[in-house]
């Protein structure tokens, strides 16, 4: 039988989003692939041109309904740093919770989305069934489960709600007894999983950091760049936290990938444990922010998907100039054929789901 | 000791057959009166007659005999289709929802439109989900049936058939009791198994018909998988040939309903799954699991990179049919392994009522043969509901270098036990 | 070899302090007056403004001698009367980020690309011709990648039109304010 294309997409069980992943096989083995994205556009960069910067941040949510707080915080920080304020202390350290709560719920949709992709519906409902728990806590922080508007430019949008260190900590004793137990087993301890993943869409260090991948994909290659750690924004450096990078051999395959995406759960829980501890219990959380700006300002994040970066300028008017977006997803795209390539077609769900395409933030 | 409920399936429907045309001939007899050249037809029929005029019994007419088996393969089949394997879909459904936290399946009696019980506070859709299969067919019966523009139309539509019908061949074999049974074949055993492997010819010509990329994928994944797990299953029956001596699955279970070993009142039974017969046992199983398509290799059909598999382009109650038939295939396999492994339908019966002197036994061989075959499939389901999707080369590395090898092991201790008097035939 | 990646030649996930003097003063040793502006932002972020032809020798420097390894953004900006075109670069060692403004005539949208120092460089010069019309020669395929292959124009530009009025009254308008 002849190579020939197979169409991974727009429609297709695989792709979590609307995009379109070409594979060539020859029988059964990807002999070379094609991503083809832009099925989202939604051009956000002309259309912040003409909003005024906070209103902006009702367009970053939308740019990963799945992880908007992280992407909204990254607009806002930008922001910040071209206007030249500061958030206050309190405001921070809710940022940080809610940063690491939506982390939290971001990976638990990566990992109910992987499931499926391997067969397993059943981690789909254990990990959707946790997730709830995690959108409880972000909308009695914020008032909605998704699309918060929660950031703003020089703070957050309110303060915490008076029950909420305590409903925290009950939900993580909670969750952290579930990724003990339950997901464990289902997943880490599964010898049909290890099967599936080990060994496949490898890609080495050097060529990862060269292609541009980052976050947990990056440090799924044992590199150590984790830029809560590396650029402390907010304040992160008070933090005592481990970034979760893989020592062990068969660095950057499906498996470790899973493994650090994994381990960011239980370390998240651990972050907010201690923001909680750590936090001026009164005080602002938002500063007045000026109308207009001038200059250029960029702040890059975290995100839960790897390194999101906001440029923005400003030419004195109460609109940004020019937004550029960097997103995570959108350079890890790139590098997919790679690890692609030489591996099986059942594969290539294992591989990609191990990823984490998220396609608003990929085509913006 | 137990006894069937159906002493003898074709018995039953031939006290059925000359019960309905008594009360046609009673009907013939008064018209005959109006119009008198059908007599002659009534005393065709009546029995009575018959003997007078120095006719054979009416039930060695080969018209009787046509329609007492056309009603026994209806039972069998309504038996089957209607009635096991909306259950064991049922079963399946509301099984996995629950080991996945969540309700399931929930569409009942109460929640049908005209059902005069309902109470105004009483939510509709609270129900035992019964009626959610039904409601699917009704559903996949009324839409569309697409066909592919490119696709080979003849091929496209005749593999659905193929799959349903030589699924439902399987049951014309298979018996449900000692009784409860269409036809008792010497090569029973042969006649299952080749009807079970007609199925991965219907679809990889499902695959190849349809001129799709998914299905063709799926398709020729189907006939290699199919291929490395039915050598190892034939092999492990063999194994079990050397023990039994016959391919006839009512003899099979005869030789399971006896105690191996007894401890005062209890007793563990002879079934072949206690013999040195275990080996080929797990890998029956196994190759079963795989025969099945069930998850762990469900790999014709893995919805994550091919969409459906071989029935992505199916439609309609087309999809119905090669859909829901995999839980009719589910049922006989599960009915295989307890027939060869798990003693069938033997086991203990507790009282034999009386109703009108016919014995009933209150715990009949069919109750006893339906509890393993849902146990079995319980089994199998909570197994693909935990485990991911093995890759196509690992499946065919678990068949080739796994399964065959135990198997011909299987086949060697099989041999040694009887050769060595450890384990005597039948 | 540089003071800076022979300081810390392995990636230990926590910035170094003061990389940035280092690294901005080796960059003015090594291109002096090709740099037209040079000057530290932040903590850990410097910025230099360099004309177009100099962008592949002082990137080759920066990914080569001084280890700025992860090129991780690629801006285009349209200042009407010319182009920028913006790298961020990445130095995992000691978390130095290096802003690059490139800048290009605005009737000749042209600039080398970088696909030959970094692989990132591929989809995201993509993208920013795609958007904003600039040119990366050079480029193995240089095509639309968000927008659809028949797209005529180039969205991100100035000129390309767009409902500038805001699209909802104000309450300055209300008062009768602009």
């Amino acid at each position: 039988m002849p190579e020939f294309w197979i169409n991974m997409g727009p429609q297709h069980p695989m792709t979590h989003g609307l995009w379109n992943m070409k594979v060539k096989v020859d029988g059964e083995t990807v002999t070379d692939a094609k991503p083809e994205i832009g099925y989202l556009h939604r051009g956000y960069e002309k259309i912040m041109e003409v909003r005024e910067f906070q209103k902006n941040v009702v367009l970053t949510d939308r740019l990963c309904y799945v992880s908007s707080i992280t992407w909204s915080h990254a607009y806002c920080l930008a922001v910040e740093k071209m206007m030249g304020i500061e958030t206050p202390e309190r405001g921070q350290w809710i940022r940080v919770v809610a940063l690491e709560l939506q982390r939290i719920a971001s990976h638990l949709m990566w990992l109910a989305a992987y499931g499926p992709d391997l067969g397993l519906l059943t981690g789909l409902l254990w990990a959707l069934r946790e997730r709830e728990l995690f959108l409880d806590l972000i909308q009695l922080m914020s008032g909605a489960r998704m699309n918060q508007n929660y950031p703003r430019v020089g703070g957050v949008r309110n303060d915490l709600p008076d029950n909420f260190e305590a409903m925290c900590r009950r939900s993580i004793e909670h969750f952290l007894e579930k990724v003990d137990n339950e997901y464990q087993r289902v997943f880490q301890e599964s010898k049909v999983f290890h099967m599936r993943t080990e060994g496949v869409g490898k890609i080495s260090a050097a060529e990862a950091i060269n292609w541009g991948v980052t976050g947990p994909n990056l440090r799924a290659c044992g590199v150590n760049v984790d830029l809560r750690r590396l650029d402390p924004y907010e304040v992160y450096e008070e933090i005592d936290f481990e970034p979760q990078v893989w020592h062990d051999g068969g660095a950057g395959d499906s498996y470790a990938r899973f493994v650090c995406r994994f381990n960011e759960l239980r370390e998240s829980c651990q972050i907010i444990l201690q923001a909680l501890e750590k936090m001026p219990k009164t005080g602002p959380y938002r500063v007045k922010a000026p109308r207009r700006a001038e200059g250029e300002g960029y702040a890059k994040t975290e995100d839960s998907r790897g390194e999101a970066l906001f440029y923005v300028i400003g030419d004195g008017d109460d609109r940004p100039y020019r937004v550029k977006i960097r997103s995570p997803v959108f350079c890890t795209m790139a590098a997919t054929p790679i690890m692609l390539r030489g591996n099986k077609l059942a594969d290539s769900v294992a591989i990609l789901g191990s990823v984490d395409v998220c396609v608003g933030e990929m085509d913006k | 000791m137990s006894a069937p409920l159906i002493p003898n399936l074709f018995g039953v429907c031939e006290v059925l057959v000359l019960a309905i045309v008594w009360i046609i001939d009673q009907i013939l007899y008064a018209l005959a009166g109006l119009i008198p050249p059908l007599t002659g037809l009534a005393q065709w029929f009546d029995p009575v007659a018959r003997r007078r005029l120095g006719m054979g019994p009416l039930g060695s007419e080969l018209l009787i005999v046509l329609v007492t088996w056309l009603i026994a393969v209806t039972i069998i089949v309504i038996w089957a289709t209607l009635i096991n394997l909306l259950t064991m879909m049922w079963v399946e459904r509301k099984f996995y929802s629950r080991l996945q936290d969540r309700y399931g399946i929930m569409i009942s009696i109460w929640s049908l439109p005209f059902w005069p019980f309902n109470r105004a506070h009483r939510p509709t859709h609270r129900g035992t989900g019964y009626l959610q299969n039904i409601a699917d067919g009704v559903k996949l019966l009324q839409k569309e049936n697409i066909t592919p523009r490119n696709a080979d139309s003849a091929m496209f539509h005749i593999s659905p058939v193929l799959i349903a019908s030589s699924t439902l061949m399987i049951f014309a074999a298979l018996p449900w009791s000692s009784g409860f049974y269409v036809a008792n074949l010497d090569l029973g055993i042969l006649f299952i198994f080749a009807a079970f492997s007609l199925a991965p010819l219907g679809i990889l010509i499902a695959g190849w018909s349809a001129n799709n990329k998914y299905t063709l994928v799926g398709g020729l994944r189907a006939a290699a998988m199919l291929m490395a797990y039915e050598i190892p299953m034939i092999l492990s029956v063999i194994a079990l040939v050397f023990f039994t001596g016959s391919l006839n699955p009512l003899t099979i279970v005869r030789q399971q309903d006896r105690p191996l070993v007894s401890f005062g009142a209890l007793s563990i039974p002879a079934w072949y799954v206690f013999s040195p017969q275990i080996l080929g046992f797990i890998v029956f199983s196994v190759s079963m699991m795989a025969e099945m398509e069930r998850i762990p290799f469900d790999i014709p059909e893995a919805e994550a990179e091919l969409v459906e598999g071989w029935t992505t382009e199916y439609s309609g109650m087309r999809f119905g049919l090669v859909f829901g038939f995999k839980w009719l295939r589910m049922i006989a396999g599960a009915a295989l392994i307890a027939i060869l492994y798990l003693g069938g339908w033997s086991g203990p019966v507790f009282v034999t009522l009386s109703v009108g002197g016919v014995p009933v036994p209150i715990v009949p061989e069919e109750a006893w043969f339906l509890l393993k075959i849902y146990l079995i499939s319980i089994v199998f389901i909570w197994i693909s509901w935990s485990v991911p999707r093995v890759r196509i080369d690992q499946i065919l590395n678990i068949g080739w270098k796994k399964l065959i090898p135990y198997s011909l092991g299987a086949i060697i201790i099989a041999a040694a036990a009887i050769a060595s008097g450890l384990w005597s035939v039948g | 070899m540089s003071a800076v990646v022979t300081s810390s030649p392995s990636i230990t996930g926590r910035s170094v302090p003061g990389a940035e003097k280092e690294v901005l003063a080796q960059l003015k040793v090594a291109f002096g007056s090709k740099l037209k502006d040079a000057k530290i932002v932040r903590e850990r972020l410097v910025e230099i403004v360099i004309d177009r032809a100099e962008l592949v020798p002082v990137c080759t420097y920066l990914k080569d001698t001084l280890g700025f390894e992860h090129l991780s953004c690629v801006t285009a900006v349209d200042w009407k009367d010319h182009f920028e075109s913006i790298y961020h670069i990445e130095n995992y060692y000691n978390g130095c980020m290096v802003q690059v403004n490139a800048q290009i005539p605005y009737d000749d949208p042209k600039i080398a690309t970088l696909t030959g120092l970094w692989h990132a460089a591929d989809f995201l010069e993509r993208e920013m011709w795609d958007l904003m019309g600039v040119e990366y020669t050079g480029h193995p395929n240089l095509t639309r990648i968000l927008l659809p292959e028949d797209f005529k124009f180039h969205p991100l530009r100035k000129e390309f039109a767009q409902e500038v009025d805001r699209q909802y009254i104000t309450r300055r308008k209300l008062r009768g304010g602009k």
